[in-house]
């Protein structure tokens, strides 16, 4: 008897899972950095056009290609054509790799929610040194907040070759997110649709909150403003379109297999080119959003930033030349200043050393992306925020919510393929596979948590995904217009969902999304060839900066066999089938 | 007469206070900064206050009980407020060495700040650096507990989870050992559906139509 395939309980579960797959950590801490980047409100021209033109089709595809095919990755290639299993091969290896690394962020989620119990908040007071008289000495060189980040959270070591010992605490916040992820996977679909109805809309009312509470901030217009100022000139610059380009490809997850596992679980006459569009619009509207929110707090912190020097410059020259207590204001300290320096000159050379001149456009313009942003920055914000407790476990709680959308993304599209292969799936249940697969991730994991493990998790984030993915994409592209061909897709399509396929998508398959791909490759190869060495940031303790530093061979070699990994698996597929088939040459019937 | 022996100790006593004098040391108020409009003005009176407590401090070391409001000196009173003090010994013609001064005043520091209704930030001993007050270090961190409770609650769900797949597997393990003595009764009963006799139908050998399985076999046997 055959066990009908699991599907989702209502269509609705389906889009969800879909977007609670792709809003996640990215739209909230890498576009609002390219936003800033590249040309502030006009950095959204691009964006939508590359929505439009490569976002849209690229998802529409992977989810029809689930949907009719109704496997996972790997048996769904196979099915287009039997040399193309490598791919579904390389998408469930980058998966893999994703998975083991993406779930420590969910760690350290845990870690600042737990510690956001605590009155004052750990990252807002430096820890005092041994004899009491002064604040610890990385503390004072750095801030709380990041000393919190470096020192007590990763307790990051200076470089990469020093590896360190596995921290206890992150191990433990790192088990307990593998076991709420599995707790979520185990049931499949099942416990899956119901979990996404959380994770989908539960980061809303928390962004939704946040806006109400940011915009309200004393400076977050300044921060608004600033941002989203046009700078139109930016969009000449070539790397603005690649950037917008690269972000729509990263941030619908494409080619990790994880739409096509959730398409494939979908009923075949289900509507999935409105689903695609949904989806996509949402995600970038999400992406806006969550922006206008970020600038809204970046305005707040510079200006905090900017009075709090005011007020440093105020006391040291109110104490230099003794003037009376509160004689300074903001407003006259550029006429004291110079009134100061004419009639006091050598006293006021002696100071000079020590005055900064406090400028608002120099804090707005420290730009941080990634872990820097959510970590450090957004804490820093929050610490200086009324009821801080609350604001820290909503945000954190966000945080962790959007990871945990993404990781049942993920792990779907590894255990997918998996539960749909007939030789793993007789043997074992689903929940055990699940359970493995956890566990190995897991086990892996903690080389994450060792004192050198955020430069491998920097490794990780920026070299195990995007060459590979852009490789994956374009083959599947062509694998569906040219290898399967277009007009059967269409035909198949229009049999499955009793729509016919507009000339767009033919226009945007056929032609516009692959050159766009091949021209995203062909950059990133130069990019990474050109700049020779690579190099990466470690946290020096003593300065209390980030300091850069050239990768060891054998980072170098990791590097490499991520790449070559998940890259190789497409032409080794294509070579073993072909080999198989060879060999098979002399059997008398072939195998429908 | 009198008036050379005052000329000579008010000049003596303004040897002994200036600023970057032995033993002096320097001290900064910041009234307005800390209370606001509820800022008083300093003037001799508040500054009679600082020599009582200062005194009052200096009486709390041993072998120094008897110092006088007297002994302790300020000058160079700035509109600051900052000025620089000195505590004399009975003599009146030494100051007493900075280390006692400054242990004396660490000692009562509170006390003192009480006095003013300020802070350690906003009076401020230039050269005496206050003791900072430890974060309150409870026995078990906080975040443990926390850990602790959510680990508990997700373990206990998953393994419920796990358990009801158990139960139900095996639920199913046992359906299909009784539809097959259902389906053996069937063969020695002729069962009758829509008036049509069923004996026509093999109903072991025949091919099972998927559009009526169903995943959750909840049929009663027959």
């Amino acid at each position: 008897m055959e066990k009908a395939r699991p599907q989702w309980a209502n269509p609705l579960q389906f889009v969800f899972a879909c977007i609670s797959y792709a809003v996640g950590l990215g739209n909230v801490w890498r576009f609002p950095y390219l936003c800033q980047m590249y040309g502030g409100g006009s950095f959204l021209i691009p964006y939508l056009i590359m929505l439009v033109v490569e976002g849209m089709p690229l998802l529409y595809m992977e989810l029809a290609v689930g949907q009719r095919m109704r496997q996972g990755s790997i048996g769904a290639w196979r099915t287009i054509s039997p040399y193309l299993g490598g791919v579904g091969v390389a998408s469930v290896l980058v998966s893999f790799f994703l998975s083991m690394y993406y779930n420590v962020i969910n760690a350290w989620a845990f870690w600042y929610l737990f510690h956001s119990f605590q009155n004052p908040l750990p990252w807002s007071v430096c820890p005092l040194n041994g004899n009491r008289t002064g604040y610890d000495a990385e503390c004072e060189a750095a801030s709380s907040t990041q000393y919190f980040w470096y020192r007590k959270t990763l307790n990051i070591s200076p470089s990469i070759q020093e590896s360190g010992a596995v921290q206890w605490e992150p191990a433990l916040c790192l088990i307990l997110a593998w076991l709420v992820v599995y707790l979520c996977i185990l049931r499949g679909t099942e416990s899956t649709g119901k979990v996404v109805y959380f994770t989908a809309l539960l980061p809303y009312c928390v962004l939704i909150i946040y806006l109400g509470r940011g915009l309200t901030l004393h400076g977050a217009t300044n921060g608004l403003i600033y941002m989203f100022t046009p700078k139109v000139e930016q969009l000449a610059n070539p790397r603005t379109w690649i950037n917008a380009a690269t972000q729509i490809f990263f941030s619908l997850g494409l080619g990790f297999g994880s739409l096509i596992a959730f398409a494939s679980y979908n009923e075949p006459s289900n509507d999935c080119q409105k689903h695609a569009i949904i989806v996509s619009l949402i995600n970038s509207a999400t992406s806006i959003f969550a922006s206008i929110v970020t600038f809204s707090i970046y305005g707040f912190k510079a200006t905090f930033n900017y009075e709090n020097c005011l007020n440093k410059m105020i006391l040291l020259l109110t104490n230099s030349f003794d003037l009376e207590d509160g004689f300074l204001t903001a407003s006259n300290l550029e006429q004291v200043k110079d009134h100061l320096a004419s009639a006091y000159p050598s006293k006021y050379s002696e100071v000079l050393p020590y005055i900064k001149n406090c400028s608002l456009e120099s804090e707005l313009d420290t730009a941080v992306q990634g872990t820097g942003l959510a970590f450090i920055v957004y804490s820093e914000a929050i610490k200086n925020m009324e009821v801080s407790q609350l604001w820290s476990v909503l945000y954190f709680f966000m945080l962790l919510m959007l990871g945990i959308g993404s990781m049942l993304g993920n792990t779907a599209a590894i255990l997918t393929p998996l539960t749909d292969s007939k030789v793993i799936s007789s043997h074992l249940p689903k929940e055990v596979i699940s359970g493995l697969v956890c566990l190995i991730s897991c086990a892996v994991g903690m080389l994450f948590t060792m004192e050198a493990g955020n430069y491998w998790f920097d490794i990780f984030n920026d070299y195990a995904a995007t060459l590979s993915l852009l490789l994956i994409v374009l083959v599947e592209t062509i694998a569906v217009c040219y290898v399967y061909g277009l007009r059967r897709f269409e035909s198949d399509l229009k049999a499955m969902t009793g729509r016919a396929l507009s000339w767009y998508w033919k226009v945007m398959w056929a032609g516009v999304s692959p050159l766009l791909i091949v021209s995203l490759f062909a950059f990133y190869l130069s990019d990474y060839i050109l700049s020779g060495t690579l190099r990466y940031q470690a946290w020096d303790a003593f300065q209390g900066q980030l300091v850069t530093k050239d990768y060891p061979a054998y980072a170098l070699a990791v590097i490499g066999l991520l790449v070559a990994s998940s890259t190789m698996c497409i032409p080794l597929g294509a070579l073993g089938t072909f080999i198989t088939r060879h060999l098979k040459r002399g059997d008398p019937a072939p195998v429908a | 007469m009198l008036w050379p022996l005052f000329l000579l100790v008010t000049a003596i006593h303004a040897e002994l206070c200036q600023p970057d004098a032995e033993n002096a040391f320097k001290v900064r108020l910041s009234i307005k900064t800390a209370l606001g409009d509820k800022a008083y003005a300093w003037d001799i009176n508040e500054e009679y206050l600082f020599r009582a407590m200062v005194a009052f401090s200096m009486r709390k070391v041993p072998k120094r009980e008897t110092t006088e409001i007297a002994h302790v000196l300020l000058c160079n009173v700035t509109q600051r407020v900052s000025f620089w003090f000195v505590v004399t010994d009975p003599s009146k013609n030494h100051t007493l060495p900075a280390a006692e001064i400054q242990s004396a005043i660490r000692m009562n520091r509170n006390r003192i700040n009480n006095a003013f209704s300020l802070s350690d930030q906003t009076l401020e001993f230039l050269k005496i650096p206050s003791t900072l007050a430890p974060p309150v270090d409870p026995s078990v961190p906080i975040w443990i507990i926390i850990f602790g409770v959510i680990f508990c609650i997700i373990i206990v769900a998953t393994t419920l989870l796990i358990l009801s797949g158990i139960w139900q597997s095996r639920r199913k393990n046992m359906e299909p050992s009784e539809m097959v003595d259902a389906e053996d009764k069937r063969e020695n009963m002729i069962t009758v559906e829509n008036g049509i006799p069923c004996d026509s139908l093999d109903a072991k050998g025949g091919h099972i139509n998927d559009a009526f399985m169903t995943e959750d076999e909840r049929l009663t046997p027959l």
